[in-house]
């Protein structure tokens, strides 16, 4: 049972989300096993990059529209291009990024389609053409095996879930370009501005994460200045610990993370909190610096490949689930870390 | 102004989940609001304090699950609605948020919809999304900050969040928002509120209360199951000083092909 599949990718203004190309990645595979072809969506303005970009990563073919009204994430006017795409190419899968917009363009299109979506799929079979899908739910806790009984079936992935595919820049196809019959009047929304987030690598797409927690306040040798009282006091010395660990970060061109602890105390910014009311992260090597592994924070990480737990309490719970345990204070631990990890890195 | 904000109950996020003869189980833990919708909760409180108007908790679940709605009501809200119906049980996200959009209707004349932006259960974030859709209202997802209602003319100005960048996004009324966690801190229930909401008694509607059939669902989950928990040896590295624990470290990293 041959299958078309058609994989939405993600971009922000032209670039694209690198999970993406995962789900190109995954559609080869399943069209290799089963027979069949994928085709990428792009829809944006000012896209044609992207086609390209997608052939090398798996597409054989493209569908494309390009207009102004498609430029800035506006979800009404998008899916209703999503929908237009699935009533043309006739897809019986459709993959998404469980990206922030990957996400919300799944649900919509599962509503016009009357259909279902699997959101967050870490593993899918499809043995005999017959899809079933595996996400984890209770912030990893527990998995779910979830099948849906109606076409087509739409899937969201979830970064770093499956293989990025090596780009191949022999491969080229044929872009199809969807006609865009909207009205740019007839949408609800405008998007008055952006702002910058300030950078830095993002935790979902990191290969690497170093986190901090309640521990980076709790510096014995830092005098904080005078004329702060003790909560900006508290902050003060966080903010020296969370640059011990942003040190380390840059060094290995990791993400920073923040238990709920240390976010709560508004030690750092709640866009770094992993945990399960934070991101669900699965990076190859996971540092936990003074994150004693509150179970809500163990269900975000714990399926990183490698975790490093550097803690001054020995009987912390992140030593249980941790490959290499450090037992002393992070404080004094990371700056002789780092630059360990510079000198060796360096070559 | 009048607000829906939809909350839902869950198992407190401290809890061990397992599965017991294939059924979820969470133990003793106790059940809460899930602590997503509490955001939305504080966020409908302060528009409705800053625009004048109500506020009206809309909870899908099974009868007796109550603690969403009596955490939302102590927290300030003026009204709210359960709704509940044998039929709903393993509905999927299309099929419940078309139940709640029959019952955004029932309510009438709602200027916002709020939710969390997921339940720490099934962690989909669907329900705002295909509640918007259903509702042919603007969808406004992964809201921080409203910088500007104004219910009069039928407009609001919210920032949202994306991977890259903040979004200031323009739109009509009404809408459906779903709130983070940069929103704010939510306040505590005062002992009042709690006294209030213990005695306060509210609708519970029923699919035919609705008006509709039981929506079809599509998504199914056949098997539940406990992940398969990592052999992990951990190796505690051990050294004099710190300097020979980095490095020890590192030569560990290093040999394990980790770097």
């Amino acid at each position: 049972m041959t299958k078309k599949i058609l994989a939405y990718i993600d971009h922000f203004h032209g670039k694209a989300q690198p999970s993406s190309w995962e789900s190109l990645g995954l559609a080869a595979v399943i069209t290799k096993d089963l027979g069949g072809e994928t085709a990428a969506l792009i829809l944006g303005e000012g896209v044609n990059e992207l086609a390209e970009t997608a052939f090398q990563y798996g597409a054989d073919q493209v569908l494309l529209a390009d207009s102004p009204i498609l430029k800035n994430f506006r979800p009404e006017p998008l899916a209703d291009m999503v929908a237009q795409a699935v009533k043309d190419y006739q897809p019986d899968l459709v993959i998404f990024p469980t990206t922030s917009r990957g996400r919300t363009l799944a649900g919509m299109t599962a509503v016009d389609l009357d259909t279902g979506v699997m959101v967050d799929v870490i593993g899918l079979d499809w043995a005999g053409g017959e899809i079933s899908a595996t996400r984890p739910i209770y912030g990893g806790k527990l998995l779910a095996k979830l099948t849906c009984g109606t076409s087509p079936q739409i899937i969201t992935l979830r970064t770093r879930a499956f293989d990025k595919p090596e780009p191949d820049s022999s491969r080229s196809g044929s872009v199809t370009t969807l006609d865009v019959g909207l009205d740019g009047a007839g949408v609800a929304t405008s998007i008055a501005s952006h702002q910058d987030k300030g950078g830095g690598v993002s935790l979902s797409d990191a290969n690497v994460i170093v986190s901090g927690g309640r521990g980076v306040a709790l510096n014995p040798a830092l005098e904080p200045p005078a004329d702060l009282d003790d909560e900006a006091a508290e902050i003060w010395k966080a903010e020296q610990g969370f640059a011990l660990v942003q040190g380390l970060a840059d060094v290995l061109g990791a993400a920073v993370g923040a238990s709920r602890a240390a976010v709560d105390a508004k030690y750092i910014e709640y866009d770094h909190q992993v945990g399960q009311t934070g991101k669900v992260v699965s990076p190859d090597l996971y540092i936990a610096c003074g994150i004693s592994g509150a179970i809500q924070h163990l269900a975000g990480m714990r399926s990183s490949k490698v975790i490093v737990a550097i803690n001054k309490d020995s009987d912390a719970p992140i030593f249980n689930f941790a490959r290499f345990g450090l037992v002393g204070d992070m404080h004094a631990i990371l700056p002789p870390l780092t630059s360990a990890l510079k000198e060796y890195l360096a070559g | 102004m009048k607000i829906i904000v939809c909350v839902k109950q869950v198992p407190d996020t401290a809890a061990t989940m397992t599965v017991d003869n294939g059924a979820i189980s969470w133990g003793d833990a106790p059940l809460i609001i899930n602590p997503w919708d509490e955001f939305a909760v504080e966020a409908a409180l302060n528009l409705a304090a800053d625009q004048g108007g109500e506020v009206i908790a809309l909870c899908l679940g099974k009868e007796g699950e109550t603690e969403a709605i009596k955490h939302a009501l102590a927290m300030g809200a003026d009204s709210a609605v359960m709704i509940s119906d044998p039929a709903l049980e393993g509905a999927d996200n299309v099929a419940a948020s078309k139940v709640l959009t029959a019952a955004i209707q029932k309510i009438g004349e709602a200027d916002l919809v709020l939710f969390g932006q997921q339940s720490v259960d099934t962690d989909t974030g669907l329900l705002p999304v295909q509640t918007a859709r259903l509702l042919k209202w603007p969808s406004l997802t992964l809201v921080s900050k409203f910088e500007s209602v104004n219910p009069g003319d039928g407009k609001i100005q919210v920032l949202r969040s994306m991977e890259e960048a903040g979004q200031v996004v323009d739109s009509s009324l009404p809408a459906v928002v779903s709130v983070t966690k940069d929103y704010g801190e939510p306040r505590y229930p005062s002992f009042m509120g709690i006294r209030k909401a213990s005695k306060a008694e509210y609708p519970v509607w029923s699919l035919a209360d609705l008006g509709i059939e039981t929506p079809s669902s599509s998504i199914v989950w056949p098997e539940v199951t406990e992940p398969v928990k990592k052999e992990i040896v951990t190796e505690i590295i051990e050294g004099e000083t710190p300097e020979e624990k980095a490095k020890s470290l590192v030569e560990k990293l290093i040999a394990e092909k980790v770097l």
